[in-house]
């Protein structure tokens, strides 16, 4: 039973070292856009009373890995879509490439802004552990 | 000893997770887009408009049609944001030589009741003297900024006003389709070179 107990705890640690390193790795991502999407149907659901946010009043973004915005519009009208007025079945794509704080009138939030935080590229490896953990925390929310 | 292994699992599970995610390579890197400014796909036409031009004549959208615009919304009397943008053009139109020529900046004032015309040109042609502004009724005005997406939200600052409002520029090509919009803050550099793509088409 103990020695049972000792290989689980060494299997645990072996992943746990495994898993440390491998965050540790420096960061690739197969597509550095940070989407948002109106669905068809949101504006009746406005009309009808819904409280529909979609865009969130702080956006973070990465420079390097996660450092585009994209918008797209799949309703049927027009819409204020952050810091702009998208078409139907528009798109809206906009890159980033300065680490900084950037502020949008945004008419869609109570606060009349939208701010967007783009965060420096995850150069070092304690860094690079924290941008994993986060995009799954944020990937399993 | 089912509890240990069934804990394993939700640790193995966990672990696959954070491997997946960490092992995100690097073959697929999305090519930069060209423009250093958002871009809309499918661009729509840019609305068109009947204002009273700085110049003293009617101001239309489309009787640019062959140049590319660069349309911002402010204000005089602002002190920070209209000035900044205006230096910034002026600075990118004098990076393009005579490529410039091809190249037409137009202001919209949210601010009607202090921009007349003549102030408006006045303000403009201290930046570069081919800068165009518009104005018009608060009417007018409103109609413009809706058809664009512009916010202009006047605000009590002592005994004066100011104005809040959408600090971003278009960009609208040849053909008067808005292709992008530059955030507030990009440097003349990042004007010059979406500029000259687009020139270029």
């Amino acid at each position: 039973m103990r020695s049972r107990a000792v290989r689980l705890l060494g299997i645990t640690a072996g992943a746990l070292a495994a898993l440390l390193g491998i965050g540790l790795l420096p960061v690739h991502t197969d597509s550095r856009d940070q989407i948002f999407e109106i669905p068809k149907g949101t504006w009746a659901r406005r009309m009808s009373g819904d409280k529909v946010e979609i865009l969130p009043d702080h956006i973070r973004l990465t420079l390097g890995l996660r450092d585009i915005l994209v918008l797209r519009n799949h309703d049927d009208v027009p819409q204020i879509f952050g810091p702009t007025l998208m078409m139907p079945g528009q798109s809206f794509r906009l890159p980033f490439e300065r680490a900084a704080e950037y502020q949008f009138a945004c008419t869609a939030h109570a606060s009349g802004q939208m701010t967007i935080v783009v965060e420096p590229n995850p150069t070092m490896p304690w860094s690079r552990l924290f941008w994993r953990a986060r995009e799954l925390l944020r990937a399993q929310s | 000893m089912k509890h240990n292994l069934a804990h394993s699992l939700v640790g193995l599970r966990a672990l696959v997770a954070a491997c997946a995610l960490a092992m995100i390579t690097s073959a697929g890197v999305a090519n930069a887009p060209a423009l250093k400014a958002g871009v809309f796909d499918p661009p729509r036409p840019a609305p068109d408009f009947s204002l009273q031009s700085s110049e003293g004549r009617e101001l239309r959208m489309s009787q640019y049609r062959g140049k590319v615009v660069l349309l911002a919304f402010g204000f005089t009397s602002c002190t920070a944001v209209c000035p900044t943008t205006l230096n910034t053009f002026a600075i990118a139109r004098r990076k393009l030589g005579p490529a410039a020529a091809n190249v037409q900046v137009v202001y919209i004032t949210v601010d009607p009741e202090r921009d007349l015309p003549a102030r408006l040109a006045k303000y403009l042609h201290s930046f570069d003297p081919t800068f165009v502004g518009g104005t018009g009724t608060e009417a007018q005005l409103l109609a413009v900024r809706k058809n664009y997406g512009i916010s202009a939200e006047k605000k009590t600052v002592d005994n004066d006003y100011t104005y809040v409002h959408s600090s971003f520029a278009y960009l609208i090509d040849r053909n008067g389709l808005i292709r992008a919009l530059m955030p507030y803050g990009h440097s003349p550099d990042d004007y010059a070179n979406d500029l000259t793509l687009l020139l270029k088409e």
